[in-house]
C-alpha cells in the first residue's frame, strides 16, 4: 500500500485528490483558500490596531491555521514515508535548459534547485525573500490565489477568477521567460 | 472536533500536493516554458472535477456538514486587481516555484529556507494591508 502511494502520481490521480480536498472543505462548511492566512498572521500580530484591513474575525479563521498546521505535517509524512524513488522526472527539454543556467533537475529530489536556495548562499536568500514578497503581496491584491482562485474560484465558473488566473499567468511568463534568465541564468 | 477535522485535511493536502508534485519548483519552472502537460493536467483535472463537484453538491443538493446549501460568496468584479495583483503573485510563483499552498508543504519537507519565504510573504500581505488604498483595484 504504501509502495503504491509512493509512485509518483499520474496528473489526473492528483486533479482527483485535489478537488477531494476542495470537496471535503466545502462540505466542512469553508471554502479552499490558503493565502488568507498571511492576512490573518498579521492580524493575529495586532496589525488590525493600525490598518482595517487587518481587523479579522480570528475566530472565524482558527480552521485556517489548522489547516495550515496539517499541510506542514503532510509535507513531512509524504516526505519521509512516502517519497518517491526517483527525483521528480520533469521534461528533458526542461533539464537541457536548466543545465545552461547550472542547475541540476535532481537537486533537492527533483523539488527545489537547492543549490540556489539554501541558507549559505546571501543571493538565494534574497531571492527567496522577493519570491515571498511577491506571493504574500500578490496573492491579497488579487484576494487569493491558486487555491482561492485556480480552484474555488473556477469550480464555481467565476470570471473573476478566472481573470486572476490569466494574471497569475502573465506574471509567470514574465519572471521565467524575462526576469530568471537574468537573476539566476 | 471539527478544528481536528481541518487539520486532517491538511495533511490529506500536503501528501497530495508532494505526490501531484506540485510543490516542485521545476515542475511550475516545466509549466512556464510549457515544456509539459503535467501541471496543466493537475491543475486542468482539478479544476474539472471540481466544477462537476460543485454542480453535484448545488444541483441535489448535498448540504454541508451543518445542513447548509453550498454558497459561493461571490467577489466584486475588480479587474485591475485581479490582473495586477494575480501578475505580481505570477513573478513570485515563477522565482520561488511555490505558491502558498506548497510554500507550506516544503517547510514541512524540512526546505527550511521557505521559513524565510513564508515570513517574506506575511511582510508582503502586511504591506498590501497598508498601502491598498493608494493602488488601483
Amino acid at each position: 500500500m504504501i509502495e503504491f502511494i509512493s509512485q509518483p502520481w499520474h496528473w489526473a490521480v492528483g486533479g482527483v485528490f485535489l478537488a477531494l480536498v476542495s470537496f471535503l472543505l466545502t462540505w466542512l462548511g469553508r471554502m479552499f483558500g490558503i493565502s488568507s492566512i498571511f492576512r490573518n498572521i498579521c492580524a493575529m500580530v495586532g496589525a488590525g490596531d493600525r490598518f482595517s484591513y487587518f481587523k479579522v474575525n480570528l475566530k472565524e479563521e482558527r480552521w485556517r491555521l489548522l489547516f495550515v498546521f496539517g499541510i506542514i505535517v503532510g509535507g513531512y509524512i509524504a516526505a519521509h514515508y512516502l517519497a518517491s524513488p526517483e527525483p521528480v522526472a520533469i521534461s528533458p527539454k526542461t533539464v537541457a535548459h536548466l543545465q545552461e543556467w547550472n542547475i541540476d533537475a535532481r537537486e533537492g529530489d527533483g523539488f527545489l534547485p537547492v543549490s540556489i536556495f539554501n541558507f549559505s548562499n546571501p543571493y538565494g536568500i534574497l531571492l527567496a525573500v522577493l519570491g515571498g514578497f511577491l506571493v504574500g503581496f500578490g496573492t491579497r491584491y488579487a484576494d487569493g490565489c491558486t487555491s482561492g482562485h485556480a480552484m474555488t474560484g473556477l469550480s464555481h465558473l467565476q470570471v473573476q477568477s478566472f481573470i486572476a488566473v490569466i494574471g497569475f499567468f502573465i506574471g509567470g511568463l514574465i519572471m521565467t521567460w524575462i526576469l530568471l534568465p537574468i537573476l539566476i541564468g | 472536533m471539527r478544528l481536528l477535522s481541518f487539520f486532517l485535511v491538511g495533511i490529506l493536502f500536503g501528501i497530495v500536493a508532494t505526490k501531484s508534485e506540485v510543490i516542485s519548483w521545476f515542475r511550475i519552472h516545466e509549466m512556464f516554458r510549457f515544456e509539459s502537460f503535467h501541471m496543466y493536467g493537475v491543475i486542468g483535472s482539478a479544476v474539472v472535477f471540481g466544477i462537476i463537484t460543485m454542480l453535484i453538491m448545488k444541483k441535489l443538493p448535498v448540504k454541508t456538514i451543518d445542513g447548509k446549501l453550498v454558497v459561493y460568496k461571490v467577489k466584486a468584479m475588480q479587474v485591475k486587481r485581479f490582473l495586477i495583483g494575480g501578475s505580481i503573485f505570477g513573478m513570485g510563483w515563477g522565482l520561488i516555484g511555490a505558491c502558498p499552498g506548497p510554500m507550506f508543504t516544503m517547510l514541512g519537507h524540512g526546505f527550511l529556507i521557505f521559513g524565510v519565504v513564508i515570513v517574506s510573504a506575511v511582510v508582503g500581505a502586511f504591506v498590501y494591508g497598508a498601502i491598498r488604498d493608494y493602488l488601483p483595484h
